[in-house]
């Protein structure tokens, strides 16, 4: 990949040859795409955003899966192994089943130290980072909640670090990389304000979630997101937990419901039904729910829209 | 600062602009710019707000990491240098928010181990049972593997302790050591494996070595915590042995450059040994059996002799192969093998050769949530052809029948064993539904036999009796249903019933219960 190969040399017949193969080379090179591997479809987005035509992109959590129990199967070590980049969240939401696999790819690009490892939460103010790692509060991360792309703000770092990665990986194409990041995160303000627009009249509104999975959602637009389906994260919701859920929602006049697509809607709709409050569907990930297929954009768009519909008609 | 004062400045002269418009009654225009103004205003308000908060959070993080790594400076620093020249570094933050969290480790804190902040993660699994049967011979009788629930009341199956982390550059390690009880009630320590594996060997290869679970099949590879049962497959505890197969050595895997999943492997290892059982142990005993107990098919296994040459290593190749069926359903496909001598007679050149299948498939839609609902089915079956070497049970060359010694009923003096192969074979295959989240009922059939050998074909006596057929390689079968609940990823609780008919011995029930917790990293597993 190194651009030496490419300057002109005049030194005999044979090394003409020798420099015209590796000039072939290096066309060929900067006409591979990079082979990117993505955990989550979010980050896929951002990463597409970012490498345009010039990476293929493999995604290996589904939009509508729960990213914490993505199965280890063999075939994302055969994807793995080919991969010039891994971009994970690196918080912890994956690492039930994202280490074995990364162990068994024999890959040294991919490796937490090498450049191609794009561990994509590093400089980005985590929220919820326990004081003591104690497991009688449920499953807890170590390093902070591990939904940080739900605040529109920290999908900019993101965008920065696949950049600097792509860059580094593809030198040549370091300038398009950039001036791809640059229009995103331009794209992504621009949007950020309008948002912020649309949400400022529901400041301050409660929001029941069935996992606690929106606290950097709730940080962005003012809104408080404190009640939880679930007891403790990652146990199921238990009838004198839920009885004492819906007594807070009328106590706080909390009557929207977030559930994702893999979690148990019927929960969320029986304590609707009993609160008059209305079950939103929502999602983390581009694709998890009809509507947000375009992207992070669209995605962000759709959970911003929908959440203000929702709060509007239960006022 | 300035960008408040300036907004405060833009909300005065929004004021004065106001009052004039609004006293000489406000034309169209004026009132389209005002609305132009207020949306600004709301603009510029959200845009100040977001500044604002984002410089908090910024400084809460600086503030955080000024705290952090302050309280490193101090750790860091020799003790006199931090009492003596740095005061300000020995009370780091008291007043700081960051105080409770960063503050330094004191001698009465328990020691943590966690990702990012150790060299290796820790864990810990601790395994126990209680329960019963109605069969008198429960540890190698009914129960066949090591850490299979060995007797009426309480069995601890296991503490299995895990270190893993990256060695260097190059390398990875991984440990697990098994703290147990035996049916008696003597601790044992086993090393389950410990072993280095490179990180970047070209050529798509992967080198393990050191002490290794033999890559063979699917159960043999995995920890007892892992698997969906209290106890182990009856084929693979009676074929490969009570612990499986272990030993020191080392193992080749090549990721085959095919579209899909397929690794060929080759595992070299040691050949001698109680976690080799099939090989040069000299039977089916665990932790050295019982005294009295008989060798397998009658046999002394006295030419334990160490590895004099490559033949006497244990070589065991196998291939995996995997396909998405669809997006939510996965098949794994191996089939596995391993030869080596097993020191069975006198001669000391007897061979065994060990075949096995394996499947498991898994449906796991794709709105599961923690893992359910899924459907899983796995599979092995396992062939064993074990050569017998010859045997004079007048081993003390006198020529008269002494006591414990194998008599041919033909001539009442001691018998001549000739030479012969033996072929076992079995399998289990099992159905788990996870029905809802934490809960899975699971279902396995048990089957394992041997073919009639020489020396059960009678004409044979032991202390006056006929030998038969061997118990330890006679036809048994067992159905074993279980339910198991999980409260977390970190613990378990498991309800399992076995169904046990043994031939010539007779049907035997058996209830276990079975508890199991994780302390520490919970590390990853294969699918």
């Amino acid at each position: 990949m190194s651009m030496v190969f490419c300057t002109p040399n005049r030194h005999g017949p044979v090394r003409l040859v020798v420099a015209a193969l590796a000039a072939l080379l290096c066309v060929g090179n900067a006409l591979a795409k990079l082979n990117v591997v993505c955990t989550t479809p979010d980050l896929a987005s951002i990463a597409r955003e970012v490498g345009g035509d010039r990476i293929e992109i493999t995604t290996l959590a589904r939009p509508n899966e729960d990213p914490h129990f993505v199965d280890a199967k063999p075939s994302f070590i055969v994807k793995l192994n080919r991969a010039d980049a891994l971009i994970h969240g690196g918080a912890e939401l994956e690492s039930g089943w994202l280490p074995k696999l990364v162990e068994q790819a024999r890959n040294a690009r991919i490796v937490s130290a090498a450049r191609g490892n794009v561990r994509c939460c590093e400089g980005v103010p985590m929220l919820e980072v326990p004081a003591t790692l104690d497991r009688s509060r449920g499953d807890i991360h170590a390093l902070g909640n591990p939904h940080y792309l739900t605040d529109p703000a920290n999908a900019r770092i993101v965008a920065h670090h696949i950049a600097d990665a792509f860059g580094q990986l593809d030198p040549p194409n370091k300038d398009f990389y950039a001036e791809n990041a640059r229009r995103f995160v331009a794209a992504l303000e621009a949007k950020l304000l309008e948002w912020q627009r649309i949400m400022a009249p529901h400041r301050g509104r409660q929001i029941v979630a069935y996992h606690n999975s929106w606290p950097y959602f709730a940080a962005r637009f003012g809104l408080k997101i404190e009640l939880f389906l679930e007891p403790k994260p990652g146990i199921p919701p238990s009838p004198s937990h839920l009885a004492n859920v819906m007594a807070q929602m009328k106590e706080r006049n909390a009557r929207v419901i977030l559930v994702e697509p893999y979690l148990n809607r019927r929960t969320a709709e029986t304590v609707a039904r009993d609160t008059g409050a209305v079950v939103v569907e929502v999602t983390q990930f581009p694709g998890g729910v009809k509507g947000t297929e375009g992207g992070y954009l669209a995605l962000m768009d759709y959970l911003v829209n929908t959440l203000a519909r929702a709060l509007e008609a239960t006022k | 600062m300035k960008l408040s004062r300036w907004i405060f400045g833009l909300m005065v002269g929004m004021a004065t602009v106001n009052s004039p418009a609004s006293d000489a009654g406000a034309s169209e225009s004026d009132a389209g710019q005002i609305r132009q103004l207020r949306e600004a205003l709301v603009q510029l308000q959200a845009n100040f707000e977001r500044v604002v908060r984002e410089q908090q959070a910024q400084i809460e993080s600086l503030k955080q990491q000024l705290a952090a790594l302050q309280a490193a400076a101090s750790s860091a620093a020799p003790p006199d240098a931090t009492a003596g020249t740095a005061p300000e570094a020995a009370t780091p933050s008291a007043s700081s928010p960051a105080a409770v969290s960063d503050r330094r480790w004191s001698p009465t804190d328990p020691i943590r181990f966690g990702r990012g902040s150790a060299y290796a993660d820790l864990g810990l699994v601790a395994t126990v049972a209680a329960g019963g049967s109605t069969a008198r011979d429960i540890e190698g009788g009914t129960q066949l593997g090591g850490h299979d629930p060995n007797q009426r009341g309480f069995t601890l199956q296991g503490v299995e302790m895990s270190l893993q982390g990256a060695v260097d550059p190059y390398f990875r390690g991984n440990v697990n050591l098994l703290f147990g009880l035996d049916g008696d009630g003597d601790s044992l320590l086993e090393v389950e494996e410990a072993w280095l594996e490179t990180v970047s060997l070209p050529g798509n290869l992967q080198l393990r070595a050191g002490q290794l679970l033999t890559d063979f099949g699917r159960i043999n590879t995995q920890h007892p915590h892992q698997w969906a049962f209290v106890d182990s497959p009856l084929a693979v505890a009676r074929l490969l042995g009570p612990d499986g197969l272990r030993n020191p050595g080392a193992r080749l895997g090549w990721l085959l450059p095919l579209p899909f999943f397929a690794e060929l492997s080759l595992s070299v290892q040691n050949s001698h040994g109680e976690t080799a059982a099939p090989f040069r142990a000299g039977g089916g005993h665990h932790h050295g059996g019982e005294a009295e107990e008989l060798p397998f098919g009658f046999r002394h296994a006295d030419n334990d002799r160490g590895v004099r040459g490559v033949d006497d290593l244990l070589f065991a190749p196998r291939l995996a192969v995997s396909f998405d069926l669809t997006e939510s359903q996965t098949l794994l496909l191996g089939a596995s093998a391993a030869f080596g001598p097993n020191n069975s007679g006198a001669d000391g050149d007897t061979r065994t050769q060990i075949f096995g299948l394996d499947a498991y498939w898994k449906w796991k839609p794709a709105r599961a949530h923690g893992g359910f609902p899924f459907v899983s089915w796995q599979a092995e079956a396992l062939l064993r052809r074990y050569e017998l070497g010859a045997v004079d049970w007048d081993e003390n060359g006198n020529g008269a029948l002494d006591e414990g010694e194998v008599e041919d009923a033909a001539t009442g003096l001691p018998a001549v064993l000739g030479r012969e192969t033996v072929t076992d074979w079995g399998f289990y295959t099992q159905w788990l539904y996870g029905f809802r989240k934490g809960w899975v009922a699971g279902v396995r059939f048990d089957f394992v036999t041997g073919e009639r050998a020489d020396y059960e074909r009678g004409g044979l006596l032991l202390n006056g009796e006929p030998l038969g057929r061997d118990p330890l390689r006679h036809r048994r079968w067992r159905v074993s249903p279980n339910l198991t609940w999980y409260p977390t990823e970190f613990s378990k609780l498991r309800l399992q019933y076995n169904y046990d008919d043994r031939r010539d011995i007779g049907v035997d029930h058996s209830v276990w219960l079975q508890a199991e917790f994780v302390l520490g990293a919970h590390a990853a597993h294969k699918f």
